[in-house]
């Protein structure tokens, strides 16, 4: 391979790299429509309810159709889009602060923190994310303020282990050697220092964990864990199309084709960073 | 190895007992108790309190643990509050069903992921690897529950290949009614194996051991065989173990969707019974299970490379 061939190369691989992250920000820019100004887009009330219009096909009146209390599909999907979107996000956000923050103190202290801690993972690590989500979730009760809770208590395991284990690597490294012997406190290095360098593989793993946790709270809405109805949310939509699979498909399938936009859309942009902590790495 | 696989098994134990711990005293706080929604709203305060003796209920919950771990300890789960009968032979059936739920899904996700990632990774950034790739975000992106919907949907309700759901009585219906839920489920697993297999190839491509075997003559086939798929399967074999022990907590939901009596369908069906015994029993079969399999794992790992120095 000549040089010029590698530069081409290299890049189309850059070139590429952003594009993923593009396409990523426009698929959730796309989906935050929705989410913010669901009034402005949804055609119908999401609970109005009419016996005459019962499991209609989509038409142009309703343009995903009708479920079986003749209430507008597509109103109901523009709807869920905010609660979705927030338990995505929510559900993401507090347990990467905590487990980031229990990884970097075990890992920086080290002694019977960081043992203490290393045994409750295990514990953790010894349950499927789900089993342990649902049974949390089994005793506080159903409901979307508990589906948090669960996934909160649950979540923090995995950038608990990724943050422990990138301060392990450089927490011998010079410049915490030197800043130690400049004399600056534990908590300045931890977290001027150490923290900013540890955490590129937690982000990466954050962007896809929107997806999951916003699959797991739809999951749970479908086994009718979650959201409770009348709140229209995704999986709750995609239940109540179930018992009717054969004769009406439309309540079943828009509600997942939403998801799976704006869940690609983040692992578009999970891609694409993991892509460049790959480079970078290298 | 033995050694090492030994005191692994022996790590278990403290773990499984603060497991159990855990979830025997956090299913109590489940609000409404089993004997009331067991005999229904007809019950009178006499019925409950005798059932109540006679399943132990009344002893302090300190005792009850007690109780229950004699009889662990001797393979006996006690009894289901709900059914009446003992919890292992109410688990004994369902293993089966979720052991080859889990089964196929490995299969099919191997079958799928193995091919697919590796033309991705030779054929790095052409059009191959870009459709490969988005297939896989795609697949990512889906819910199981959805997947295993539309799939009904196409092949069991508007062609009748299989069943709606169900489990079937012959071993030739188990088969069919097995086929639509480790499939569905397989997706997920799938993509994520062919995007590290295909990363791992790529990664691999560009060593100088590659261009070393290449520059001493050898063939593709043996370049391929020797060096790069070798290579490769390491961290794939790993990430099939990993996604195995999540497998067992997806297989609550597909089994929930297509109808099949397996542990996972057991314990959404305990949680909404409130059939105390049985979530333990399940939450315990799960936890022992995965700690099996990740033990299987870095057994599996030391094996296919040999740098790995087990301790």
């Amino acid at each position: 391979m000549n040089k010029d061939g590698l530069n081409n190369k290299k890049k189309v691989s850059l070139f590429k790299r952003s594009m993923s992250i593009n396409i990523g920000l426009i698929l959730v820019l796309i989906m935050l429509v929705p989410a913010i100004f669901p009034q402005f887009i949804s055609t119908h009330s999401y609970t109005e309810v009419s016996f005459e219009e019962m499991l209609q096909p989509p038409s142009s009146e309703h343009l995903f159709g009708t479920d079986n209390y003749g209430r507008d599909i597509f109103s109901r999907v523009v709807w869920s889009t905010r609660i979705d979107l927030t338990i995505g996000v929510l559900a993401t956000i507090v347990p990467f602060i905590t487990g980031c923050l229990l990884g970097l103190i075990a890992g920086y202290y080290g002694g019977w923190i960081d043992d203490t801690l290393m045994r409750i993972l295990d514990i953790f690590m010894a349950l499927p994310f789900m089993v342990l989500v649902i049974a949390i979730v089994a005793i506080l009760g159903p409901g979307v303020r508990n589906l948090y809770i669960a996934i909160w208590i649950v979540g923090w395991k995995y950038y608990a282990r990724l943050v422990r284990s990138e301060v392990l690597l450089i927490k011998n490294s010079e410049f915490i050697q030197a800043a130690k012997v400049l004399g600056y406190s534990n908590s300045r290095i931890l977290l001027r220092h150490v923290l900013p360098n540890t955490l590129s593989s937690s982000i990466v793993f954050a962007a896809s964990d929107v997806v999951m946790c916003m699959l797991t709270g739809a999951s749970l809405s479908f086994l009718g864990l979650g959201v409770q109805p009348p709140i229209p949310e995704w999986g709750s939509i995609i239940s109540d199309g179930r018992a009717f699979i054969s004769s009406a498909w439309w309540v079943t399938v828009f509600p997942g084709i939403a998801l799976i936009i704006l869940g690609s859309g983040f692992s578009l942009i999970g891609d694409g960073l993991s892509d460049i902590l790959r480079t970078k790495g290298r | 190895m033995l050694n090492y696989a030994f005191k692994r098994i022996i790590q278990i134990i403290p773990i499984l007992i603060i497991v159990s711990i855990l979830i025997f005293f956090m299913i109590r706080l489940i609000p409404g108790d089993p004997i009331t929604i067991r005999l229904g709203p007809k019950a009178t305060p006499k019925m409950v309190e005798i059932l109540i003796k006679k399943e132990g209920l009344d002893k302090p919950i300190f005792d009850q643990y007690i109780i229950f771990i004699k009889n662990l300890l001797r393979f006996d789960m006690g009894n289901s509050i709900v059914y009446h009968i003992p919890i292992l032979v109410l688990l004994k059936k369902r293993i089966v069903v979720t052991l080859f739920l889990t089964l196929f899904t490995l299969i099919f996700s191997v079958v799928i992921s193995w091919p697919l990632g590796y033309l991705a990774g030779i054929k790095e950034n052409k059009i191959e690897d870009q459709i490969i790739r988005t297939g896989a975000l795609v697949a990512l992106s889906a819910p199981q529950f959805w997947v295993g919907l539309i799939l009904m949907i196409l092949f069991a309700v508007s062609i009748n290949i299989f069943p709606v759901g169900g489990w079937g009585d012959t071993w030739l219906q188990h088969l069919r009614a097995i086929i639509l839920p480790a499939f569905t489920q397989s997706l997920m697993t799938a993509a994520l194996l062919a995007r590290n297999l295909r990363n791992g190839v790529v990664d691999i491509l560009k060593m100088d051991y590659v261009a070393f075997a290449k520059s001493k003559g050898l063939g593709d086939k043996v370049i391929k065989n020797r060096h790069i798929i070798r290579n490769a399967m390491v961290p794939y074999v790993t990430l099939i173990a990993m996604r195995a022990a999540y497998m067992l907590g997806g297989s609550i939901i597909i089994e929930t969707v297509f109808a099949l009596p397996g542990v996972g369908a057991l314990m959404i069906q305990s949680i909404y019974g409130r059939d105390y015994t049985v979530i333990q029993g399940v939450v315990l079969i799960f936890a022992l299970a995965v700690m099996t399999v990740n033990i299987l794992t870095d057994l599996a790992y030391a094996y296919l490379d040999p740098r790995v120095r087990l301790e």
